[in-house]
C-alpha cells in the first residue's frame, strides 16, 4: 500500500450514550479512491465528519496528511478545511443562490477575484459536471441527480486535494448514477485527488473503488480491494457483498423471544 | 416523589445548559459583527427581509391599536369630564407601553419565526455544514447579519408604531369624537418628554430587539435538523420571544417608570 | 442587478421613514426640555409639607413652565422637607427672597411648585436656598379646620 493520506488510529466517538465508533484504525491512501461500507446506523457519515473536523473525536488519533485535525484551533482548521472538499448526500445548496452564484460562493467568501475571473473558473468546473447551460437555474428548479452535479462542481471549485462523498449514489436514475460513477472516477484521475466515497451500494462503489473498508457496530470489520472482498471467506463480509437478509448480521432489532411476547399481552407495551 | 424532585433536576439542568449554550452562541455572533459590517450587502439583504416586510403588519397594527385606545380612553373619561386628556392617555400608553411591547410581539411572529424557519431548514438541509467545510464560518456569515438586522429594524419599527398610532388616535378622537384638538395636542406635548418617556420606550425596544432575534435566530441555529424539529424550534421561538417580552417588559417599566 | 437596487431603495426608505417618525416624536408628540435638564442651577427649598409633590414636577414662575422638581429628602436637624429644583439657565434674576408655593393644579392635578419674586438685589445662584416657602395644602387639613371654625360659632 501506498503511503497514506489520511490515518486514523483507534478511533472513539459516541453520540449521547450511544457508541459509535469504538477503536476504529485505519488508513486512506494517497491518490487512491477508498470506499467506506457499511449497514446503516454505522456511522459513515459520522466518520467524514470526523475527518472534516465537524466533530471531536473522544479518543484517538485522526490525521489527514500528517496534520491533528482533532488538535487543530479553528483558524487552522477552516486553513485545513479549504483544501477539502465534500459532496453532501443532500447536495446541500444554498437555496437562495443561483446555480452560479453557488458554485462562485467559496471563491467570493475567500478570494478577492475580479468577476472575469470567477466567471471562468464557475464555467470550467460546471462544463466539467456537463451543466454549463443550467447556470441560471435556482436550486429548486434542479433534479436530485443535477443538484448532486452541481454540488460537485462547488466542492471541487477551490481545488481540493483531498474530496469526501458522502452516499453520492443513492436516490439516482440508472443514467445520473452512471454519470456520477463515472464522474468521481474521473475526477479522481485528472486532478490528482484522494478520494474518499461512503456508501452501501456494493455494486457502483466496488466498480471505482481501489481499496475498501466495511465497518460495523463501532469497529473495522475487514478491509482490502474489492476483489479480496469478493472472495473472503468470512461469513459477514459475505453476507454484506450478496446482500442477505440475514446472517451473522441480524435482520432483527433485539428483542425477547417472538412467541414470548406475543403472550404477554397488552400491558407490557413498551 | 423522588421522582418528581429527580424531574425538576433534569429541568434545571436542561434549562441552565441551554441558556448556557445560547451564550456562547450569543458570543460566536457577536464576534461576526466586524466581518458583516465589511459587507453591508449581506446585511441589507436582511434588512429588507426583517424590517421591510415587516412594515406592512406593522402599520397596521399601529393604526388599530391607536383608534381602540383612543376609543375606549374617550369613553372613560369623558365620565370626568377630562377628555381633554385624550392625547395625553393615548401617546403615553402608546410610547410607555404599547408601542414597544405590540410591535416586539407583532416582529416576533412575523421576522422571529421567519427567521427561526429559514436558519433551521438551513441546517436540515446541511447548507450549514456544507458552508463549514467550504471553510466559511456559517454563523458569522448567516446568523450574524439576520441578528444585527433584527436589533436595527425592531427599535425603528417601534418608533413608527408609535407614531402612527397616536396620530390614528388624533384622528378618532378629535375628528369623529370632537375631543378640542388644540387641547389634545397642547396637553400631550406638556405631559410626553422626549428625553424621558421617548428616550425610554424606545431603549425598551432596543432591548426587545435584542432578546428576540437573539432566541429567533438561536432556536433556529439550534433546531434538531428534522423537519419536526424546525417546526417545533418556530413555535418555541414566537412563544418564548412572547414570554422573554412581556417577563423584560414588567422589569423594565418598574425600573424607569416607577417612581 | 436591479433586484438588489430595489431592496437598497426600500430599506433606505424604511430607515429613513423609521428616523422620521422620531422626529415626529420629538417636534409633535412630546417637549424636549428635560433633554437639557443638566443644564441651569439647582436651588432648594424648605417646606413643612410637601403633600404629594413628586420628583420631576413642574415649578413655574407665573405660569410659566421654568423647571423641574430633582428630589425631595427630609431633614433630621430642621424636621422639614429639603425640595431641590432644577432652574433653566435662563431665569438668573430671581430675587433672594423669592418665595416657593406648593399648589394643585385644578381640583384633581399634580401638585407643582410657584414661585414668587421678591424684591431683593441679590439674585438666587446655583446651590442657594429658598427661605419663605408656603406648604401644600392638605384637603383633610383645610376641613378640619373648618368644621372647627364652623363648630364654634355656634
Amino acid at each position: 500500500m501506498s503511503e497514506s493520506f489520511i490515518s486514523i488510529r483507534d478511533l472513539h466517538f459516541s453520540r449521547g450514550k450511544r457508541q459509535i465508533f469504538s477503536g476504529v484504525s485505519l488508513d486512506i491512501p494517497a491518490g487512491k479512491i477508498t470506499a467506506i461500507m457499511g449497514p446503516s446506523g454505522t456511522g459513515k457519515t459520522t466518520l467524514l465528519r470526523l475527518v472534516g473536523g465537524q466533530l471531536k473525536p473522544s479518543q484517538g488519533s485522526l490525521s489527514v496528511q500528517g496534520l491533528q485535525i482533532p488538535e487543530l484551533n479553528r483558524k487552522q482548521l477552516y486553513q485545513a478545511r479549504k483544501r477539502m472538499g465534500m459532496l453532501f448526500q443532500s447536495g446541500a445548496l444554498l437555496t437562495d443562490l443561483s446555480v452560479f452564484e453557488n458554485i462562485a460562493f467559496p471563491i467570493r467568501e475567500h478570494f478577492d477575484f475580479p468577476e472575469s475571473m470567477i466567471r471562468d473558473i464557475v464555467l470550467m468546473k460546471l462544463e466539467l459536471v456537463g451543466l454549463r447551460g443550467a447556470r441560471g437555474l435556482m436550486p429548486a428548479e434542479l433534479s436530485g441527480g443535477m443538484a448532486r452535479r452541481v454540488a460537485l462542481a462547488r466542492a471541487i471549485v477551490l481545488d481540493p486535494v483531498l474530496m469526501m462523498y458522502d452516499e453520492p449514489f443513492t436516490g439516482l436514475d440508472p443514467v445520473t448514477l452512471g454519470t456520477i460513477v463515472s464522474l468521481i472516477r474521473e475526477l479522481n484521475e485528472s486532478l490528482g485527488l484522494t478520494s474518499v466515497v461512503v456508501s452501501h451500494d456494493i455494486h457502483e462503489t466496488f466498480s471505482i473503488a481501489d481499496h475498501v473498508c466495511i465497518l460495523a457496530e463501532g469497529k473495522v470489520a475487514a478491509a482490502g480491494s474489492p476483489e479480496e472482498l469478493l472472495n473472503s471467506d468470512s461469513a459477514f463480509v459475505q453476507q454484506f457483498v450478496q446482500g442477505k437478509p440475514d446472517g451473522p448480521m441480524p435482520f432483527h432489532y433485539p428483542a425477547p423471544d417472538f412467541s414470548q411476547d406475543l403472550m404477554q399481552g397488552a400491558d407490557s407495551q413498551c | 416523589m423522588l421522582d418528581t424532585l429527580q424531574r425538576i433536576g433534569a429541568f434545571t439542568l436542561d434549562t441552565l445548559s441551554s441558556l448556557g449554550r445560547a451564550s456562547l452562541f450569543l458570543v460566536q455572533v457577536i464576534a461576526g459583527i466586524k466581518s458583516t459590517l465589511l459587507r453591508p450587502r449581506l446585511l441589507l439583504r436582511e434588512l429588507y427581509s426583517v424590517g421591510v416586510l415587516s412594515l406592512l403588519i406593522i402599520i397596521f397594527s399601529a393604526i388599530f391599536v391607536g383608534m381602540v385606545l383612543s376609543l375606549l380612553g374617550y369613553v372613560t373619561l369623558v365620565d370626568f369630564g377630562a377628555e381633554s386628556s385624550l392625547g395625553v392617555l393615548v401617546s403615553l400608553s402608546l410610547i410607555r407601553e404599547l408601542g414597544p411591547v405590540l410591535s416586539a410581539l407583532l416582529f416576533s411572529g412575523r421576522a422571529g419565526s421567519a427567521l427561526t424557519a429559514e436558519i433551521g431548514l438551513m441546517k436540515a438541509t446541511e447548507q450549514l455544514a456544507s458552508m463549514e467545510m467550504m471553510a466559511v464560518d456559517p454563523i458569522h456569515r448567516i446568523v450574524t447579519p439576520r441578528f444585527l438586522a433584527g436589533c436595527i429594524s425592531l427599535p425603528l419599527l417601534s418608533v413608527i408604531f408609535m407614531s402612527l398610532g397616536i396620530y390614528a388616535g388624533y384622528l378618532v378622537g378629535s375628528v369623529w369624537l370632537g375631543v378640542d384638538e388644540g387641547s389634545f395636542w397642547s396637553q400631550m406635548q406638556s405631559k410626553v418628554e422626549f428625553g424621558y418617556d421617548v428616550i425610554n420606550g424606545v431603549i425598551k425596544s432596543m432591548v426587545f430587539a435584542f432578546v428576540v432575534t437573539w432566541i429567533a435566530v438561536f432556536q433556529g441555529y439550534n433546531a434538531m435538523p428534522t423537519s419536526e424539529g424546525v417546526s417545533r424550534a418556530t413555535t418555541n421561538s414566537v412563544v418564548y420571544s412572547a414570554l422573554a417580552v412581556l417577563a423584560l417588559d414588567f422589569i423594565l417599566t418598574a425600573i424607569m417608570f416607577v417612581k | 442587478m436591479g433586484s438588489s437596487r430595489k431592496i437598497e431603495i426600500l430599506v433606505g426608505l424604511f430607515v429613513v421613514l423609521g428616523l422620521a417618525a422620531l422626529v415626529v416624536m420629538a417636534l409633535n408628540i412630546s417637549n424636549l426640555t428635560s433633554l437639557s435638564s443638566d443644564k441651569g442651577y439647582t436651588i432648594t427649598a424648605r417646606f413643612d409639607n410637601v403633600g404629594g409633590l413628586r420628583p420631576r414636577a413642574k415649578v413655574t414662575l407665573s405660569g410659566v413652565s421654568v423647571g423641574r422638581v430633582t428630589g425631595i429628602s427630609y431633614d433630621r436637624e430642621t424636621f422639614q422637607a429639603v425640595v431641590s429644583m432644577r432652574l433653566n439657565p435662563d431665569i438668573d434674576y430671581l430675587p433672594e427672597d423669592t418665595q416657593a408655593s406648593i399648589y394643585t393644579s385644578g381640583l384633581l392635578g399634580e401638585q407643582y411648585i410657584s414661585l414668587e419674586p421678591g424684591a431683593e438685589d441679590e439674585v438666587l445662584k446655583d446651590g442657594s436656598s429658598i427661605t419663605l416657602t408656603q406648604s401644600a395644602v392638605v384637603l383633610e387639613e383645610v376641613i378640619g379646620k373648618l368644621m372647627v371654625s364652623l363648630t364654634s360659632k355656634n
